[in-house]
């Protein structure tokens, strides 16, 4: 088994320490948001293993009878003996003949943003851990595949990945998710401490923890766990796409520039101000990257109380936004209703798209941009032409790159991959209690749970525990 | 004038229940050993409770003694209540308690002193530490006696600096009435030792014959006892009770209208107190909403009726403790003979030593049990065992003996003690091990024997005892696995009887004793080649088969585990020199210089990114002095 166990002691981050080296890690080789092929790879020494666990070959009857170095054609699988995620091939080479020195089996598959995540939340519930920043690398110096040289380059590709990680982190910790986690683990922790208790003092007089009752809390946890695996805010970006909003004041073509990116008529285009009062969202694939297009009715001061409930969607769909693109009239130059719907921009990358520029060549002074919050990118495009729609897609793009560098990403998928885990030892714990299993021997895969969830909340000191038995009991001679 | 005395290879000071263990491993490891103890007449004294063992303790016992120790053998020979505690739990949690008769355990403990060749006694009163250098030299005592030494083990308990507070009265004393230990902490200082304080308090003790004991709950010990020594043979034995009763309301009031005058609340007591016994004060401050607190009496020995009063530990005035005892049910005309009391005392700031507890930065001192944080007599008798043997094993050029703590309790007490440090007196609980599924009380011995005749502290006797022990559950392990029992066999009818599932056809002995209906009893009763087996033996065998999948489990991550302890951290890293540690890391690297990548990664502040970086730098390193080794490439660059 590769499958990551975790020790009963441990801060935060012991399980990651135990397995500096050693265990099967596995990451995405390519970049995250390209089209094209994405590379999954994996090294240690269940790497085969665990990769054919989730990858079925065509000709072979698993992944592991094959030769080194030989490409296989087969289908990648959303977990073990689970359904087709996608076509793909696969090779592997064995230790010591590749770059980490170590089992290495690569997987390509189709790329984008959600294939690719896809594809390596396949593996690593095949088995394999998510690898820390720089960890195949340092693998390779450390198996002697690097030479002395290249070693102070992986230090600082470990520190200065693991700061930006842990600044990633830290933000999640303040999310949704980490406090959601932080509710279940401190259940879970009650659970355990009332084990605990029984075990290490058994003269108190507490009644017998009943199995049923045991297993009934444990699948309470479980439930909250799957819940919030289902709905977890992480996975809206990749589920959903990048929300990308459409601004400006009304009747600058902000309507015929979404029809012009969707290809379609789809929202009322008018010549009378303020005809778009609902926002109108459409998705659409840009380079790769999935994308929410969201028009809004012109931020613009107004008495018609229709129009102002609009406004405040529009408010609430600009909070939202992960880039804006801001629209421009250049028939009509800068005006002052301009400048208040850029007063109303958020602090999210804003794409400027000066329309109409067919009609006529203008661009914007540098003050104006100034004013505009965010603004770097400034385009000319045509709704009606088509002229700079190509530029426009290159940059929201470029912006969603900025928005979703590899930290997040593989934090929320180390996230999820924690969840799951725990849901997993929980799901252990919960049958063997209900199969008679003695309460301190099922602690073995409690402890395992919350280990992982610790990995989410950054929570699991070993005196945690501790502190929990003394504060519900009173202990003492 | 001080005089020079003697020269000895090891003396250790004090001679509680870390120092007599300190004492008998240097002497058996074939050094010239003096013990030293300021009253001779207290070696070995239980100054709480008159008890060893419970969950953890009772592992540490095992260890000690499959390591070849005494503690074991000094309580199956002096216990008077023996129990099995938690036999409705799993292994894990299994342990042995035994009640013991106080003067008996130090009778017997004296003689194995004093039976002990290459060892000697002395009461005295060290006061000082003789250095040469970074070095040990010996020690001197009050009245100006110098013990020359190589080693030094200091057992010096709760008596440095003691302080007993009762009410509003407080003196320098040790426990139960003895001297303090007074100089011996400025002089640790001086050498530049760091000491911080501590509180732990105890019980008052009554009289039995005082006592209504038909309103108390009897505790009775079990019909066959076992034994925590692996040498000693279960015989049946007269045994006394225990009894339980509770606080009443009326204890909790005069405790609330008398907080005013207890020490914990006015500032009195400073030290930090434990808090897995917090004294009844605290518990009734703490859990308000408590109707009622347990109150055991345990008996202090069979020639005295004078009982310990487990449950309400106190420093509250004398006066307040005679009212708060008589407020108890069955206590209501009891005779108090000892009032309880808090004590302060120095200890050790244990992140100042190595894992062999040697004192870093001075060469042969070494220092064990309540000195260094802990509290408790196994846990000091574990720390005595281990000091005693590296103090020996340096006299001797021999390289610092530890276990790691996948090995035992005694490898997670020390680990805990000097990796984390402490911040209330040390307790070992079995949820401190990480694989305790492993590091059984039932299978110390297999664990440890071995180790321990290495070392040259386990006798051909206890050899033996181990090689017979081993063989017998693994010939069981191998007739579980060999011998099928067909549908109408003895075995088969008791499995149905116990409500399983009937065989359809032949299983092994084994697949059956998978099922949790089946157990001990079963194949002792229906199987005539198991029913004569050692019946510990037979429960181990059994064990290990019903509890196969979770120990493999552990094994597993110990594997791991192992990985990164066995990654040896060399003593002359210079931490200043690694670049790309973090600033808090490395200043805790270098002031803890861990033995292992293991115990590095333990240090709190030091990161998964130090740890990474300090893999990187340890290849580098290892390159640079053996070049050549470890690349497939042209190594020209280097």
């Amino acid at each position: 088994m590769c499958k990551a166990g975790f020790g009963r002691s441990g801060k935060a981050l012991d399980r990651r320490w135990e397995q500096l080296l050693g265990d099967t890690i596995a990451a995405l080789a390519t970049a995250v948001g390209e089209a094209g092929v994405s590379v999954v790879r994996l090294s240690g020494p269940e790497a085969v293993t665990c990769a054919a666990r989730v990858f079925r070959c065509s000709r072979l009857e698993s992944l592991a009878e094959g030769r080194p170095r030989r490409v296989y054609y087969g289908w990648l699988l959303d977990g073990p003996g689970g359904r087709r995620l996608d076509d793909g091939l696969a090779w592997f080479s064995r230790a010591p003949h590749s770059f980490t020195g170590e089992d290495v089996v690569e997987i390509s598959c189709h790329g984008g943003v959600v294939a690719s995540r896809l594809a390596l939340e396949a593996v690593l519930r095949g088995g394999a851990r998510l690898a820390d920043p720089g960890e195949f690398t340092r693998r390779a110096f450390l198996n002697g595949r690097l030479d002395l040289a290249q070693a102070e380059a992986t230090i600082d590709l470990v520190q200065a990945r693991t700061g930006a990680a842990f600044d990633a982190a830290r933000r999640r910790l303040e999310g949704e998710l980490s406090r959601r986690v932080s509710s279940v683990a401190d259940r879970l922790l009650g659970v355990m401490a009332e084990i605990e208790a029984r075990g290490d003092f058994p003269d108190l007089e507490l009644e017998e923890l009943e199995p049923p009752q045991v297993s009934r809390e444990l699948r309470a946890c479980m439930e909250a766990l799957r819940e919030l695996l289902a709905g977890a805010e992480e996975g809206r970006l990749l589920r959903e796409g990048l929300r990308v909003v459409l601004a400006g004041r009304p009747n600058v073509g902000k309507s015929s520039l979404l029809n012009a990116l969707l290809g379609e008529e789809r929202a009322i285009v008018s010549a009378v101000p303020g005809t778009t009062r609902d926002v109108i969202e459409e998705g659409l694939v840009v380079e790769g990257v999935p994308v929410v297009l969201a028009d809004t009715a012109g931020l613009r001061e107004s008495a018609d109380p229709l129009e102002l409930a609009g406004t405040g969607r529009t408010a609430a769909a600009l909070r939202q936004a992960d880039v804006v693109v801001f629209v421009i009239d250049a028939g009509a130059g800068w005006l002052p209703e301009d400048e208040a719907a850029a007063a109303a921009l958020p602090k999210t990358p804003v794409i400027v798209a000066v329309n109409k520029s067919d009609l006529r060549r203008w661009a914007p002074e540098t003050a104006m941009i100034e004013r505009i919050a965010g603004g770097t990118d400034v385009l000319e495009v045509s709704a009606r032409t088509g002229q700079g729609l190509g530029a426009l897609r290159q940059a929201i793009a470029r912006a969603a790159g900025v928005r979703r560098r590899e930290e997040p990403m593989l934090g929320t998928v180390r996230q999820k991959h924690a969840v799951e885990r725990a849901v997993a030892s929980l799901e252990t714990a919960a049958a063997a209690v209900e199969g008679g299993v003695s309460l301190d021997l099922a602690a073995v895969d409690l402890r395992e749970a919350w280990g992982a969830l610790g990995e989410v909340t950054g929570e699991n000191a070993p005196e945690a525990l501790l502190d929990e038995v003394f504060s519900r009991f009173c202990i003492g001679k | 004038m001080a005089y020079r005395a003697d020269n000895y290879d090891v003396v250790v000071v004090g001679l509680g229940h870390a120092g007599v263990e300190a004492a008998l491993a240097s002497a058996r490891l074939g050094c010239r050993t003096l013990a030293v103890s300021t009253n001779l007449e207290n070696i070995a004294f239980m100054a709480c409770n008159p008890s060893i063992g419970g969950p953890g303790k009772a592992h540490l016992v095992r260890e000690i003694d499959a390591l070849g120790g005494e503690m074991g053998l000094a309580i199956d020979a002096t216990f008077l209540q023996m129990r099995l505690l938690n036999t409705g739990k799993g292994p894990a949690v299994q342990a042995l308690r035994a009640q013991a008769d106080k003067r008996a355990y130090q009778a017997y403990m004296r003689r194995a002193l004093e039976g002990q060749p290459g060892l000697q006694l002395r009461q005295a009163a060290i006061e000082a530490v003789l250095m040469d250098g970074g070095r040990v030299a010996g020690v001197r005592s009050r009245t100006g006696v110098e013990y020359g030494a190589k080693a030094v083990v200091l057992a010096t308990g709760t008596f440095l600096e003691g302080r007993v507070i009762t009410g509003e009265y407080a003196y320098s004393s040790g426990p139960s009435g003895q001297l303090p230990a007074q100089g011996l902490s400025d002089d640790l200082r001086e050498s530049g030792v760091r000491l911080g304080r501590f509180k732990t308090g105890t019980p008052p003790r009554v009289d039995g014959r005082t006592v209504d004991r038909s309103r108390l709950t009897e505790q009775k010990g079990d019909e066959r006892p076992r034994r925590f020594s692996f040498l000693s043979h279960p015989v049946p034995r007269p045994q006394l009770s225990c009894w339980l009763t509770y606080t009443t309301e009326e204890t909790h009031r005069l405790i609330r209208e008398n907080l005013h005058r207890a020490p914990l609340y006015t500032g009195v007591i400073e030290g930090a107190g434990p808090r897995y016994c917090p004294s009844v004060e605290d518990k009734v401050v703490r859990f308000a909403d408590k109707a009622r607190h347990q109150v055991f009496l345990e008996p202090e020995g069979w020639n005295t009726t004078e009982m310990y009063v487990l449950g309400l530990s106190t420093s509250l005035p004398e006066e307040v403790q005679w009212q708060v005892l008589r407020s108890v049910r069955g206590l209501e005309e009891v005779e108090l003979l000892r009032p309880g009391y808090a004590i302060e005392y120095d200890y050790l700031l244990p992140h100042q030593l190595d894992l062999s507890l040697q004192v870093r930065g001075v060469t042969g001192l070494f220092s064990a049990g309540q000195l260094n944080g802990s509290s408790g007599y196994e846990e000091a008798a574990a720390q005595g065992l281990a000091a005693g043997v590296n103090a020996a094993r340096q006299v001797q050029g021999l390289g610092p003996w530890m276990l790691r703590r996948d090995e035992g309790y005694i490898g997670v007490l020390l680990d805990d003690l000097v990796t984390k440090g402490v911040t209330e007196p040390y307790r070992v609980l079995t949820s401190r091990a990480e694989y305790r599924l492993l590091l059984r009380q039932s299978n110390a011995d297999l664990r440890l024997t071995q180790k321990g005749r290495e070392l040259g502290l386990v006798s051909d006797e206890r050899y033996r005892r181990y090689q017979e022990r081993k063989a017998e559950i693994d010939g069981l392990r191998r007739y579980f696995a060999g011998s099928l029992a067909g549908p109408d066999t003895p075995l088969a009818e008791r499995v149905v009887q116990a409500g399983g599932s009937p065989l359809r056809r032949a299983e092994t002995v084994e697949a059956l004793l998978r099922r949790p209906e089946v157990g001990v009893p079963d194949v002792a009763a229906a199987l005539a080649d198991v029913a004569a087996a050692d019946r510990e033996c037979l429960e181990e065998a059994v064990l290990e088969v019903k509890y196969e999948g979770y120990l493999q489990r552990e094994q597993q991550q110990v594997a791991r585990f192992r990985r990164m302890e066995e990654r040896h951290l060399p003593q002359d890293v210079d931490y200043d020199a690694v670049m790309g540690l973090s600033t808090e890391g490395r200043l805790r690297l270098k002031a803890a210089q861990p033995a292992s990548v293991g115990q590095a990664q333990r240090l709190e502040g030091v990161s998964p990114a130090d740890i990474a970086v300090l893999l990187v730098y340890l290849e580098q390193r290892r390159r640079v002095r053996s070049p050549g080794q470890g690349m497939e490439a042209p190594a020209d660059g280097q």
